[in-house]
């Protein structure tokens, strides 16, 4: 019996003290941590190996400080969500994070990340970003939430070949919408079993159909999704109508590859993989990153694409200044809101992010740099045939008004995407449907507006 | 103290780390997420949490995506579970009774193989085999009949890939309720005249009713929160034509940070899984057998 009682009361007292064990690590040792928490996934290790030695180099120069690497092994979606639940506590919230600038915003609002301007005015590095990556991780209220460590843009990939197959010379540049789609005619009629244009679109292709797809149309229009000025989310404008009827052209024309090929969600992996190295597609409109793929630890090694794929800047409307266009996301490191010592955080930011190190990274993860002395880097230049094309689109680049119920517009674009090029609604009767559901996402009358 | 009042101690004691367990891990969460039903607690994008009492199911009542989503689970747990794996997997059990060790050895051995697959391996398998470059349409292609099964019948290729993968379960729990049925049963409504069909309807059924109600229930609430199969075939498309609650969930959740929103569904279906639960036990009448 009473052998009994001992066991009962030891069994309960382990698991108090294992549950208290949980709780007690934020003891005198963690002022003196840094934790840096990133993602680590599939073919995405390059940041993971870098921060290793970023780690000792900051050691080495702040003495007492221990860095604390904290990989997530997780796709991106996932990656979002698991730091979101990381950060929803002060006792797991890292102090430096490898952050979107998609979520920055949204995050800031939920009161994770740390305003930086005071650390960043003493950083003399700052002075060399361009100002799209200044504004890359500014929030609604002026303040700087993270620095940038690389980003990527968009523009037309096209095949030489199949140009000279179809009589059209090369090397083109499109100025309007119109040259795109009288290329893409040229070639549906010259040289058959070629898909003559890829433009995302549909949920299918999630956010890149929104980015890759829409935006990269409606922001070569006067118009955009958002009102900066007035802070309200444009719902209706003549550029949306204009993008979608342009989505109806490229399928009702069959310019654009069948709504059940184009809809699945594994299209942008059949376009890297298969159309392109196959020589079945034309012009791709797509992000620079997709080269990737390509190189012999990719997806696809494919040694020739660089031979065989041109690029081309995607240009405006009606060639509207400055004639070209493009979007942008990118990641950046930001301080978290719960970091003891901010200013030792903001130090393992500006470590990992000097020039040599950016330098090494932009390389390693195919990454546009947005500092001026890395961009103009001979190593840089020469890493990758493509790389200053699209290195001198972050000149016209644009960025999603990444606010949070961004998510819900995109995914409304989406669908009014889907139901035209599926022929479900012509363009006005869709434009409508995403007024209605964006108007609802944002939250009323008073945060959306009309644009001429 | 006296010594009975001692043992109660000393046996309440042995149950307090079971129950801490318990509480921590089970009863928490599960608190947790009642409650969030009626907050708007965000995933991220705001910092405060306010109690909202019943405007998310206010908002989900006038939610067209979220009937819709409801009526897609409903096809889907009564097509691939109700209709599909169960009685598929009572048929297998009863065609397999008394046949030969061989017979027994390779119907059941290929039928759980498709079970302990993982799902979203098995996912995949049935999205490489219906989409457009799929094996089937290899085989249809000499027919002209070729075209992306998961675009033109989205819910009938998540349903049949579930009861491709489900139906191991619900034979193994009917062979073992199979054997259970003494065969005198059998053999004395044969001398009385009775068809195999009688046999079934009269002595079978009524023996295994028990098992039959316990699958029912287990399949139902399995189905009832399947996201993995349907994740990787379709991702809830084309549009929303496969987008069932779970996944309509997952999208609320974490793609728009509607964490309130999302746990008020999962409550929805909590309740209607209770509802199947409430209907099987009394159709079946389990308590007077």
């Amino acid at each position: 019996m009473r052998n009994r009682i001992v066991l009962a009361a030891l069994s309960a007292l382990t698991v108090v003290a294992a549950t208290a064990g949980c709780g007690s690590s934020s003891g005198d040792a963690k002022s003196k941590t840094v934790t840096i928490a990133y993602q680590k996934f599939g073919a995405f290790i390059q940041l993971d190996q870098q921060l290793k030695d970023v780690k000792a180099e900051y050691e080495k120069a702040h003495p007492g400080y221990t860095v604390n690497l904290q990989p997530i092994e997780a796709a991106e979606n996932d990656y979002y969500t698991k730091l979101s639940l990381m950060n929803r506590s002060p006792k797991s919230a890292p102090d430096v994070m490898y952050e979107d600038t998609f979520l920055v915003n949204t995050d800031i609002q939920a009161g994770f990340l740390a305003p930086i301007d005071d650390y960043l005015k003493n950083w003399p590095d700052w002075s060399q970003f361009t100002d799209a990556a200044k504004n890359a991780a500014k929030a609604q209220d002026g303040k700087t939430y993270g620095v940038p460590m690389g980003t990527d843009t968009r523009a037309l990939w096209y095949n030489p070949a199949l140009f000279k197959k179809a009589g059209i010379p090369v090397p083109w540049q499109p100025t309007n919408w119109n040259d795109i789609l009288t290329a893409a005619r040229t070639i549906k009629q010259k040289v058959p079993g070629v898909t003559p244009l890829n433009v995302y679109s549909g949920k299918g292709a999630g956010e890149g159909a929104t980015m890759q797809g829409f935006e990269m149309l409606l922001y070569g229009t006067k118009n955009t999704l958002y009102d900066d000025a007035s802070k309200k989310w444009v719902v209706s404008s003549p550029g949306f109508n204009d993008s979608l009827n342009f989505i109806k052209t490229i399928f009702d024309e069959k310019l654009a590859p069948k709504p059940q090929d184009a809809l699945d969600p594994n299209w942008a992996t059949t376009v890297s993989t298969q159309l392109l190295p196959q020589n079945k597609l034309a012009i791709d409109l797509d992000g620079s990153w997709i080269n990737q793929t390509w190189v012999s630890t990719g997806q696809k090694p494919w040694p020739e694409w660089s031979k065989v794929l041109a690029t081309a800047a995607m240009p405006t409307q009606n060639g509207e200044a400055p004639g070209k266009i493009s979007m942008s996301g990118g990641w950046v490191l930001s301080v978290g809101s719960h970091a003891k010592d901010k200013k030792a955080a903001f130090d393992l930011v500006t470590t990992m992010l000097n020039r040599e190190n950016t330098l090494k990274y932009d390389i390693g993860a195919s990454q546009i740099a947005e500092r001026n002395d890395v961009a103009n880097d001979p190593r840089y230049l020469n890493s990758n045939p493509t790389l200053k094309f699209f290195t001198d689109l972050v000149q016209v680049t644009k960025f999603r008004p990444a606010y949070p119920v961004y998510p819900q517009i995109s995914d409304a674009v989406q669908v009014a995407m889907e139901s035209v090029m599926t022929g479900q609604a012509q363009p006005d009767a869709a434009a409508k449907t995403f007024a209605d559901q964006a108007r609802t996402a944002a939250g009323g009358d008073d945060k959306v507006m009309t644009a001429q | 103290m006296t010594t009975a009042t001692a043992s109660r101690a000393a046996r309440f004691g042995a149950y307090v780390p079971a129950l801490l367990l318990l509480g921590v891990f089970f009863a928490g969460p599960l608190l947790w997420s009642v409650y969030s039903a009626f907050t708007n607690v965000a995933l991220t994008g705001s910092s405060s949490i306010d109690f909202v009492g019943l405007a998310n199911f206010r908002t989900m009542f006038h939610d067209r995506q979220f009937w819709n989503s409801l009526w897609l689970t409903l096809l889907f747990v009564v097509g691939s579970a109700v209709i599909g794996q169960n009685t598929l997997g009572l048929l297998i059990a009863l065609l397999l009774k008394g046949r030969g060790k061989l017979a027994r050895a390779l119907v059941s051995g290929l039928v759980i193989a498709a079970w302990t697959v993982p799902e979203t391996v098995a996912g995949f398998c049935w999205y490489s085999f219906l989409h457009t470059d799929g094996t089937l349409n290899a085989i249809l292609h000499r027919v002209g009949f070729s075209q992306n099964w998961l675009y033109t019948t989205p819910m009938l290729a998540v349903i049949l890939a579930n009861v491709w993968r489900g139906t191991a379960f619900s034979m193994l729990v009917y062979q073992a309720a199979l054997n259970d049925v003494p065969p005198e049963l059998h053999e004395a409504a044969s001398v009385d005249g009775a068809s195999a069909w009688q046999r079934l309807r009269r002595v079978t059924l009524p023996l295994i009713r028990r098992s039959i109600v316990t699958n029912l229930m287990l399949i139902t609430l399995q189905t009832l929160a399947a996201f993995g199969l349907i994740y990787v075939m379709t991702k809830g498309g084309p549009g929303t034509k496969s987008s069932t609650t779970p996944i309509y969930m997952y999208q609320e959740s974490f793609q728009f940070y509607k964490l309130g929103y999302g746990t008020a569904m999962a409550l929805v279906l909590l309740v209607i899984g209770a509802i199947f639960s409430l209907i099987y036990v009394r159709l079946i009448k389990v308590d007077d057998l």
